[in-house]
């Protein structure tokens, strides 16, 4: 038993992290606001040159062949910095499904370009009702009617929809599955399943991120509890915040463990058989902490953090939005009880 | 990140399910806070002891198996599995004994561990006073310096099983001209024996479990003090952190707890409303996320990181947890949850013994929240020193 990063994960982190403070402080994320862009053109390259964007492919694709914990912890600073890019659904979920089941042309068009930096990738499960990122991707993998289907940005009928954090991009996808489109998995059990671990993936990397966030969101307040006065002293010498805080922490420092537990048995799902239900555990106490985190964040800033001007809402609103993605917390909640609860 | 368990450990696993199959009690010894029940919960004790079970991270001189921090915790996940009973040696075990594995002297140690584990010398802990609860530092119990040792005077409260117990530790103020903190000295003292009355006190769930000691010059010798003389403060310290933190409650105890609410909850899924099948999941995903929180925590130390005041944290997620688990339960019972424990018919059969269970489970939960330091004065460690807000 061994729970922690090596350090070689470590070092990858800190890496990122620091690409992500000097490229992407909020006024890049407020870009992509006034934009509606979803993207961060400059940072996303930037990662691509850190190797980011190849993390996940093997090595025979032209990628680093990386797992869930080497990822883990550059998802988080993703969170942290509010980084508008796909970084879920292109590094985490569909560069490692359309290499799993994408026929040859498909890879070879897609492949290389998304390990590059070149080329997003944007996911539809099916019962999801907006694409996110789906009117900045190149390609969208799309599963409906059990089959799946990457189809070209330019083939791909969009209804663009407004996310209450406008650097989302979703859209409506009201798409005929058309047969050119299709993936070759083999069989429909191989398809079931490369689909399956990629909708677990989808989950946990958000969770990743909404770790990111939760702790993005916490440091504001800290550090606004710390700076403000009233009364002649900062408002966190008093215990009615400073309790509010604590409790942010414990749940942000209890929704961890799990984010990071689920990473492994993502890592090792060939031999780890819950890997389901533990991505599921970690998606609902990431959602919970990051809306309470969310809430206590906003309180403890009062007025200000009501304003668009301060930087919080950006956090906040991803939060909200990441909380419901990929199953929300009623969703996964079922999901472990049909892992532990008798019948 | 290897989130197996190495074959020692599963070996290690094994050894413990097998021996505690076949040993732990199968009828209930009642509650170990009534003096019938100490009484029978020691008989326990001494069997685990002479099996090598009662300390098993500790140095096998001192009746230990020198089980790794990892192999402590699966101890403990195995005995509460088992539904092995509550251990009343744990304010010497976990706490006491850690104080003195770190200050105390080799011949403190070879006198006090190995009757402490077998349950032969018992052990309270004497920190409240009336007047110094959350403000432990604003306690006044003194010693005063006599020829050979110390003469205690002063009254100590909240004493866990004091009325039962042979010896307990706190703090004394040493240097009355010295303040708050600094001054103090830790003791080991007697409950028996001139110049100590002990008045046992019922508590909420109806045991005689706490005690109030009253001390009129009890003599102690020198070789009772642990630490140097006016430096108490700092030696409690590191107690204190162990009583928060996961010596004190580790999470085979909350799996164990949760597990028993996924059978009840079987028992009640009939008549349960679909808000109480989630809090029962919410209950099960609490508990694994202290698991897991837990082996992250002592990866830390093995590593030799100082894991500080983390602990704080820790205490309140559990204590917390324990409170909603135990509410959760009450809720699937519905209105039998008023069935109790008959102390006086420890045979008691039946719906009183699984039902009355979480009732007095959920009583003892409630204790959480305010022992080994309030949740207020966690939350304002936590916000001070971990998230570094100013203290005033």
């Amino acid at each position: 038993m061994r729970f922690a990063f090596t350090e070689d994960q470590l070092l990858l982190r800190d890496t990122v992290r620091g690409l992500l403070a000097r490229e992407c402080p909020p006024d890049v994320v407020r870009s992509a606001w006034e934009a509606r862009s979803g993207r961060a053109p400059s940072v996303w390259a930037k990662l691509a040159e850190a190797g980011v964007t190849a993390m996940t492919l093997s090595e025979a694709s032209g990628g680093l062949g990386m797992d869930e914990l080497d990822l883990a912890l550059v998802l988080e600073e993703a969170g942290y910095a509010g980084l508008p890019d796909p970084l879920v659904e292109t590094v985490a979920v569909g560069a490692p499904l359309l290499e799993a089941v994408g026929t040859a042309a498909q890879k070879e068009r897609w492949l290389d370009a998304a390990a590059a930096g070149d080329a997003l990738i944007a996911v539809g499960f099916e019962g999801q009702p907006f694409v996110p990122h789906a009117a900045v991707a190149a390609v969208a993998l799309l599963h409906r009617g059990g089959d799946l289907y990457a189809v070209p940005r330019e083939e791909l009928p969009l209804e663009p929809q407004v996310s209450v954090d406008r650097s989302r991009p979703i859209a409506r996808v009201d798409y005929a599955p058309d047969a050119r489109h299709r993936v070759d998995a083999g069989d429909r059990a191989a398809l079931d399943a490369a689909v399956g671990v990629a909708f677990d993936r989808a989950a946990w990397a958000t969770s990743c991120v909404l770790l990111g966030l939760t702790r993005r969101m916490l440091d504001l307040a800290v550090q606004y509890a710390k700076d403000r006065e009233q009364f002649g002293k900062p408002i966190g010498a008093q215990q009615a915040i400073k309790h509010h805080l604590a409790t942010a922490l414990i749940r942000q420092e209890l929704a961890r463990p799990l984010v990071y537990r689920a990473a492994w048995s993502l890592a090792h799902r060939d031999s780890v058989r819950d890997h389901g239900a533990h991505v599921s555990m970690a998606k609902v106490h990431a959602a919970n902490a990051a809306r309470h985190v969310a809430k206590t964040a906003l309180q403890v800033h009062g007025a200000i953090g009501y304003t668009i001007e301060h930087d919080l809402h950006l956090f906040q609103k991803r939060a909200w939005a990441l909380a419901a993605m990929y199953g929300d917390v009623g969703f996964h909640r079922a999901r472990v009880g049909a892992a532990t609860l008798p019948d | 990140m290897d989130l197996t368990f190495t074959e020692r450990e599963n070996a290690f696993r094994a050894e413990c399910r097998a021996w505690l199959e076949r040993h732990v009690p199968k009828e209930s010894l009642g509650s170990g806070d009534t003096r019938e029940g100490f009484a029978r919960h020691l008989e326990w004790e001494r069997e685990l002891f002479d099996a090598g079970w009662a300390a098993v991270s500790w140095p096998k001189e001192y009746g230990g198996r020198e089980a790794s921090l990892f192999e402590w915790l699966i101890f403990e996940e195995e005995y509460y599995r088992a539904g092995a009973p509550n251990r009343v040696t744990q304010n010497g075990i976990f706490l006491l004994a850690p104080t003195l594995f770190e200050f105390g002297t080799e011949e403190q140690k070879a006198r006090i561990l190995r009757p402490m584990a077998r349950g032969d010398v018992t052990w309270g802990q004497g920190w409240s006073e009336p007047n110094a609860g959350s403000d432990l530092a604003s306690l006044r119990s003194t010693a005063r310096r006599v020829e050979g040792g110390w003469l205690l005077s002063g009254q100590k409260t909240w004493c866990t099983r004091g009325a039962f117990c042979d010896m307990a530790y706190g703090l004394f103020r040493t240097d009355p001209a010295q303040k708050r903190h600094h001054g103090l000295t830790y003791f080991m003292f007697p409950l028996h024996g001139e110049g100590v009355t002990v008045r046992g006190v019922d508590r909420l769930d109806g045991d005689e479990g706490f005690a109030e000691l009253f001390l009129d010059e009890l003599f102690v010798p020198d070789r009772d003090v642990i630490g140097e003389v006016n430096q108490g403060w700092y030696v409690a310290m590191a107690t204190t952190s162990s009583e928060r933190g996961l010596t004190l409650r580790s999470p085979g105890r909350f799996m164990a707890t949760a597990s028993r609410l996924v059978d009840l909850y079987g028992r009640y899924r009939a008549s349960a409303e679909p808000a109480l099948r989630d809090a029962v999941i919410d209950a099960w995903i609490d508990a694994e996320a202290y698991r897991w929180y837990t082996f992250q925590t002592v990866t830390h130390m093995v590593d030799g990181q100082d894991v500080g005041a983390s602990s704080s944290l820790n205490k309140v997620f559990w204590s917390e947890m324990d409170v909603r688990t135990h509410e959760t339960a009450l809720a699937l019972i519905g209105d039998r949850l008023e069935l109790d424990i008959d102390h006086d018919a420890p045979e008691s059969a039946g719906d009183a013994v699984d039902e009355g269970a979480w009732m007095r489970g959920f009583e003892f939960a409630l204790a959480g929240p305010i022992y080994a330091g309030t949740n207020e004065i966690q939350r304002n460690i936590i916000a001070e020193r971990v998230l570094g807000l100013p203290r005033k």
